[in-house]
């Protein structure tokens, strides 16, 4: 009997419009775990000996919506979506928090498949046994805010035709696409809740290329049954207790970092990573608390953190600007790497990247990207139809964020996210710019640098360049802990949130799933598996670009020249220590001198199919 | 203290409601003994993000609700004001739900009954879990010489969202709901 999976996955061809219900086996989920390790295991399974011939954002993609088994029960709901990533070409397990996880799940199911294409735009609706495929064309080309306000109705509407006696229906879930995702932006996220975005990987173009919408729950039913009733509760009330003590991510959530990353650690990145120090009081926490946070603590499913906060601009150019915090990571994306030091300037940018559906990360390090080549006089107010990215200009980034949404002009190109338009722009101008491009393997840079060697980055310099999420800040690598966050992505929950330490989440899983699985056991073998089919998958590459891990695992030019201002002025990690930190990791990983997994480390770990493909690369 | 006085009433402040919903998983781990959103008592509405509305009885003064049930399923608990829900009685046919200004009961999603918060029996869980968490968003009321005028009236979700999400989104608002 499994307990705390509600046992049943979606199927879901749209092309044909088949929905099946797949029954989980107990062997897979104890292996794979859920979340990130499932879609893991989902994706080699369907797509791992064709892997270089699949377009990510062919019809031939799987797209995989997973929760895991501790979601729901754990504070602050999260899911985990994946399927071949169009930025790196590999497998991201990209979470985003929410209540839809508990919906599916109260629903019955534990994620969805989806592949396939639907012939026109739709949205998938799932009320308990009752899914269904729905016309979306009245709600294609609308903005996050409008998306969710056109469903919420449609079906509330729906739900009280159904069931007139029931009372007044609560809004559903909705997992959903802005139009930077309906227009096949490699940058685009999966959405909740207006702000809260699946970021990394470019799932929200995976969505978009299949002419799905939204994915939209309400469940009726609990969450599934746990193993040990008591055991759970006794684990959760310690959850809660710890959780509640947290002090920093619940008063300002991660927005204090919007100052301190840049003046303490000298790691933000500033008009694309030209620098990475500032004195910018000005964008401390307490100055976007006060001057435009309306609701102070707002949290996602069960989570007393509530790390979130609203912040709504009242008056001025940018009125009605709404966006929540905007937390570390946009302030630095959509405000000093651009150039950007004033609260409302940040607020408005991050607004309009959450409206038109652009990974905050991703699709503002494009913009920061072309800023500079504006800068050098290497793209024009003619590329950009008119509009004049200067650093610091909030209004023309917002117009910039909608032109590469609707992928007109020079956005056509930066719609492919900055490694990709880079290359083309290289062409297309003649001069070398993939020297501007801040990326690993396709994929946008998170905003904690590593060249001042003072933050959590910084500490081993090939963090990212080794990470099987190539460029993703939450599973930077290190040789000592390189499975990075595989376990909070497979077990899906939050990893700000949740801060008790590891003996007590072990003892929660066990207490819900009545499964055995300890520390020893993930990073030697679940964890490390994961791992190795993602490296795989990211060697094999396809169909338009593939990596070399000797060219490839390593950073970008911009992070090997010296850092021009701040306490740590003139440093910069050695590109030929970098190498050596790399050829030890490797070895670490079990991967032979070009990188690649050896037969000997895959079959260790009962991957001998992978082993058989890889045989490609090797020769 | 005459019996009146201990008539409890749960005081909610939609300002400082984070949305967690810890409420709604301890309401139905008190009631049903699991983690179920949708049978539990209080039941926080997001018709637009950031606008959460924990809704649930206010105890009107008249009782619309248990004065219209046709099968006599609603009673009020003299000690608490809460009003009580005979399940066995109760046929689910939607009255008291249209009754109630606020629509504030429904059907439980799995049985034929309409659920109704019971505060607990005095001592609400959604109450004590959101002062835990340090949200102060619920917190109970006793009711006394002056304890009525605490006391909100019963409006539906929709009512509610409209004017909080004009306080914190101002005339964007129009747009949002």
């Amino acid at each position: 009997m499994m307990r705390g999976y509600a046992g049943k996955i979606l199927d879901i061809d749209l092309s044909s419009g088949n929905i099946k219900t797949i029954k989980l086996e107990e062997e897979i989920l104890r292996e794979y775990i859920g979340g990130r390790g499932l879609a893991v295991k989902i994706l080699w399974d369907r797509l791992g000996k064709k892997w270089e011939t699949v377009d990510p954002l062919g019809p031939e993609n799987v797209l995989t919506i997973l929760t895991g088994p501790i979601t729901g029960y754990i504070p602050g709901g999260r899911i985990c979506v994946s399927g071949k990533s169009p930025l790196c070409n590999g497998i991201i397990g990209s979470t985003v928090g929410g209540e839809f996880p508990v919906e599916l799940k109260c629903s019955g199911y534990d994620g969805l498949i989806i592949t396939g294409k639907s012939e026109n735009p739709v949205y998938l609706f799932i009320n308990d046994d009752h899914v269904e495929i729905r016309d979306a064309d009245k709600i294609w080309g609308s903005d996050g805010k409008q998306t969710i306000r056109k469903i919420t109705r449609e079906v509330r509407e729906l739900l009280s035709k159904n069931e007139p006696n029931y009372g007044k229906w609560k809004e559903p879930a909705l997992l959903y696409i802005g139009p930077a995702g309906e227009t096949l932006n490699r940058t685009a996220a999966v959405m909740q809740k207006w702000t809260h975005a699946a970021g990394y990987g470019g799932y929200g173009a995976v969505m978009g290329s299949k002419n799905l919408k939204a994915v939209v729950a309400k469940g009726t039913g609990p969450l599934p049954d746990v193993y040990d009733e008591e055991g759970m509760k006794s684990c959760l009330e310690k959850i809660i207790e710890d959780t509640i003590k947290s002090g920093t991510p619940s008063l300002w959530g991660t927005a204090s970092g919007g100052y301190n990353v840049g003046y303490g650690v000298s790691a933000e990145p500033i008009r694309n990573w030209q620098e990475e120090w500032h004195d910018e009081k000005s964008i401390g926490a307490d100055k976007f608390a006060w001057r435009l946070w309306v609701k102070r603590y707002w949290a996602d499913y069960g989570c007393p953190t509530a790390c979130l906060k609203i912040a709504v601009i009242k008056s001025g150019p940018f009125k009605g600007a709404i966006t929540d915090n905007p937390d570390y990571e946009l302030i630095a994306y959509c405000g000093t790497n651009l150039g950007i030091f004033d609260p409302e300037g940040i607020v408005y940018v991050s607004s309009v990247v959450d409206d038109v559906g652009l990974s905050g990360i991703n699709g503002a390090n494009v913009m920061g990207f072309a800023a500079e080549l504006y800068q050098r006089g290497i793209l024009t107010k003619e590329d950009f139809g008119g509009i004049e990215p200067k650093w610091g200009d909030a209004e023309a980034f917002g117009k910039l964020a909608w032109l590469i949404a609707k992928r007109e002009k020079i956005g056509d190109v930066l719609a492919e996210g900055t490694y990709r338009a880079a290359l083309k722009i290289s062409e297309m101008k003649g001069v070398d710019v993939l020297k501007y491009a801040v990326q690993f393997k396709g994929m946008e840079v998170g905003a904690h640098g590593i060249r001042s060697g003072l933050d959590y980055t910084g500490r081993w310099p090939m963090c990212y360049a080794c990470s099987t999420q190539p460029g993703d800040h939450t599973s930077v690598a290190f040789p000592e802990r390189p499975e990075g966050m595989s376990l909070p992505d497979s077990l899906v929950y939050c990893a700000i949130s949740y801060r008790a330490g590891q003996d007590l989440l072990y003892e929660f899983y066990r207490a819900i799933t009545g499964w055995e699985l300890t520390p020893e056991l993930w990073v030697k073998k679940l964890g490390r598996r994961i791992l190795q089919i993602q490296r795989a998958v990211l060697l094999l590459g396809g169909p338009d670009l593939t990596w070399d891990p000797l060219k490839d695992d390593d950073n970008p030019p911009r992070w090997y020249e010296p850092l021009p201002s701040g306490p740590k002025k003139g440093s910069a990690p050695s590109r030929e220590e970098c190498l050596k930190m790399r050829s030890e990791f490797y070895k670490t990983m079990g991967w032979d001198e070009r990188g690649i997994p050896t037969s000997k480390e895959l079959k260790s770990l009962g991957l001998d199919d992978v082993d058989k493909v890889l045989e490609k690369i090797r020769k | 203290m005459s019996e009146k006085t201990q008539i409890v009433w749960i005081d909610r402040d939609y300002m400082k409601c984070s949305g967690c919903r810890m409420c709604e998983i301890a309401c139905s781990m008190h009631h049903e003994g699991k983690i179920w959103p949708e049978a539990s008592r209080i039941r926080v509405f997001m018709l637009v993000p950031g606008v959460e509305i924990p809704h649930l009885c206010v105890q009107c003064n008249d009782y619309p609700c248990v004065n219209s049930c046709p099968s006599e399923a609603l009673s009020v608990n003299e000690k608490t004001g809460a009003v009580v829900v005979n399940e066995e009685k109760c046929t689910a046919c939607g009255v008291c739900i249209r009754k109630c200004p606020g629509n504030i009961p429904h059907l439980h999603p799995n049985r034929k009954y309409v659920v109704i918060c019971d505060l607990c029996g005095g001592d609400p869980e959604c109450v004590k879990i959101c002062q835990k968490a340090g949200f102060y968003a619920l917190k109970t009321v006793t009711l006394g010489r002056r304890g009525d005028t605490e006391r909100l009236v019963s409006r539906t979700p929709e009512e509610i969202t409209e004017d909080l999400a004009f306080n914190l989104y101002g005339e964007k608002a129009k747009e949002l709901i």
